[in-house]
């Protein structure tokens, strides 16, 4: 007997069926979008996307081209995990793009050299008090800035029970203006050698798959993770299960703040130099690629491979329509469409769910 | 009478909302081991009186004894921390998790505890799962599913499971066979007679009689906020229920 009639409808359902992971959905949409680019590639520029067809390189994948498409998405992925655990519990942040512009910019300015080619430093924000100083300080200072604004966002939805949105959204227009008062403008320059290792080479994608694995351990192993779905799912039982939902949602918002104040590290060591518009829409990119990856905006569904893959998805899309030679302009059409499709998706399992 | 005897006891209790009086002077005793069916029409106070019996909601006024003293319990979790487990009507539940995760939601099992990042023990509390799920007698094919997948019967059978599985001193079931299919009701009515046999507990909220004749010793009527009779199973019958829930007995009615 695999198939039963329950009493409600006498709706069919095999209970003992377990249902497709989500991220093999996501990971065959990856598959298919590189196939497209390779055959459109093959078709329009005679080129294969993926294959190395260079006769001087002995590989088999193009893999400058692979480093290229994860390097470009690791930063923004980074804050992705973050958004991630906020959308699985039933959250959002639109913060962690200005958060990227605040950190950076006072991360900067205790990462200074003191003398650029023999002369005093010409972006030097403090004295020489904070010159020269060792790597550590930028990083703490860096790291400090995000946790701290995110917990109060995590603050402000637990106790004056103001929606996410608006929260971080109060926190996303404060953190800019911030960033933009900080140097009246100025971008921050000239990092020590220390500060400009953080982010050098393939260091982004390195630092962001070793948090990629931790916050996957983290939201399928331990408590932590386990309240993040409860939450979302349903917070009323979660909190009449005895979970704390206040302080939860309070961590929960000041991990997230925490990891976008890394990739704000990550990002201004790569450029060696903050500048106050870092990080404009990096909230909504971060978001998108864990929509794409499958985590619900309803809370509750998703995970942090489903991210990583749907950030994959992204870093594919962006090299393709660079190595298809296409504008610019297409590429945010097309990410455009590809989160609203993500999202109806979504839907659509949804309804077919409720029916089960 | 011996308090030791009593698991429950109430006096007095009183709960308005504005002026309208949803409770008024409910005197209720509860004896270790008895399970008591809660009828009456609705409206008439019976799931007034387990939201103030489990702290849903605040009392107005009266007394709650439980376990031998006086409690004031400020939320449903200092009921539940006492030993009182309550399936309320509306489930719960988290319907994107498995069943062992909803089992165990807010006590969880862990192998290695470092504050919110303590590591579960997945594996001992699917193992729990199962046995509970055995001596409840509840059917679930595959407790890894997330529940949103079953359907309402088994999702209500995983919250009464669950609070069967840690009920410790007594259990509280608001109409928990009110949208369920025959078999499923079946299975339920099965998990309440298991209580039964363990000694646990139990009251009973239901609109079916003959349920309730089935399954517990004691009928307590509610009737317009007031508690109106209570009645040994074998001293009454179903139309004299009716009667008292109607007010056709039961003393003085305003309207009649």
């Amino acid at each position: 007997m695999s198939q039963t009639t329950h009493g409600l409808g006498g709706l069919k359902y095999d209970p003992a069926k377990r249902t497709r992971p989500q991220e093999l959905n996501v990971f065959l949409a990856l598959v298919v979008i590189v196939a497209v680019f390779e055959v459109l590639g093959r078709l329009l520029m005679g080129d294969s996307f993926l294959l190395n067809t260079r006769e001087n390189v002995d590989t088999f994948f193009n893999e400058q081209r692979l480093q290229i498409i994860i390097l470009q998405v690791s930063i923004v992925g980074i804050i992705g995990l973050g958004v991630t655990q906020v959308i699985i519990s039933g959250g959002i942040d639109l913060s962690s793009g200005s958060i990227v512009g605040a950190t950076a910019m006072i991360a900067m300015s205790f990462a200074q050299v003191a003398i650029v080619n023999g002369n005093p430093n010409p972006k030097a924000i403090f004295g020489d008090w904070a010159m020269d100083l060792p790597v550590i300080v930028p990083v703490i200072v860096g790291l400090a800035c995000g946790l701290f604004a995110g917990l109060v966002n995590g603050a402000l939805i637990a106790y004056t029970r103001i929606p996410p949105f608006i929260a971080t959204l109060g926190m996303m227009v404060t953190a800019r203006g911030l960033s933009k008062w900080w140097s009246k403008g100025n971008p921050i320059s000239f990092p020590t050698d220390g500060f400009a290792t953080i982010g050098k080479g393939m260091m982004p994608v390195v630092i962001f798959i070793v948090l990629a694995v931790l916050f996957h351990c983290i939201m399928t192993y331990t408590k932590y993770g386990k309240h993040c779905y409860a939450i979302g799912s349903n917070e009323s039982a979660a909190r009449m299960s005895g979970i704390n939902t206040d302080h939860h949602k309070i961590l929960v918002y000041t991990i997230a703040g925490g990891l976008a104040s890394l990739a704000a590290i990550v990002l201004s060591s790569k450029n060696l130099t903050a500048q106050a518009g870092m990080g404009v829409m990096y909230e909504l990119d971060a978001i998108a690629m864990a929509v794409i990856g499958g985590v619900s905006l309803q809370g509750g569904r998703g995970s942090i491979l489903g991210t990583v893959l749907g950030a994959l998805i992204f870093g594919v899309i962006i090299s393709g329509f660079t190595f298809l030679k296409l504008d610019a302009y297409y590429q945010e059409m097309v990410k455009g469409i590809i989160i609203v499709a993500a999202v109806v998706l979504d839907q659509w399992r949804q309804k077919g769910r409720a029916r089960g | 009478m011996d308090m030791d005897d009593i698991i429950l006891e109430t006096r007095g209790l009183t709960k308005r909302y504005g002026g309208v009086h949803a409770l008024e002077d409910a005197n209720f005793i509860l004896r270790k081991g008895e399970h008591v069916a809660v009828v009456g029409d609705n409206g008439a106070g019976k799931s007034t009186f387990v939201r103030q019996v489990t702290a849903v909601e605040q009392k107005s006024a009266g007394q709650i004894f439980f376990d031998g003293r006086e409690v004031s319990f400020e939320g449903p979790l200092q009921a539940r921390e006492a030993g009182i487990e309550t399936v309320f009507q509306t489930l719960a539940l988290a319907d994107d998790l498995d069943v062992p995760s909803n089992l165990f939601l807010g006590r969880e099992m862990f192998k290695f505890r470092f504050g919110p990042f303590s590591i579960l023990d997945r594996k001992a509390m699917r193992e729990r799962t199962l046995e509970a799920l055995k001596t409840t007698a509840v059917k679930i094919p595959n407790v890894d599913n997330p529940i949103r997948n079953m359907s309402g019967g088994q999702r209500q059978c995983v919250s009464i499971a669950r609070t069967a599985a840690f009920a410790s001193k007594l259990v509280i079931m608001d109409e928990p066979t009110a949208a369920l299919g025959v078999q499923e009701t079946a299975q339920v009515e099965n998990i309440i007679r298991g209580l039964k046999e363990r000694g646990v507990p139990l009251i009973l909220i239901s609109h079916n009689l003959r349920q309730v004749f089935d399954l517990v010793d004691r009928i307590v009527v509610f009737r317009r906020g007031r508690i109106v009779a209570s009645l040994r199973k074998d001293e009454t019958d179903g139309n004299d229920i009716v009667s008292y829930i109607t007010g056709v007995k039961g003393g003085q009615d305003s309207y009649a």
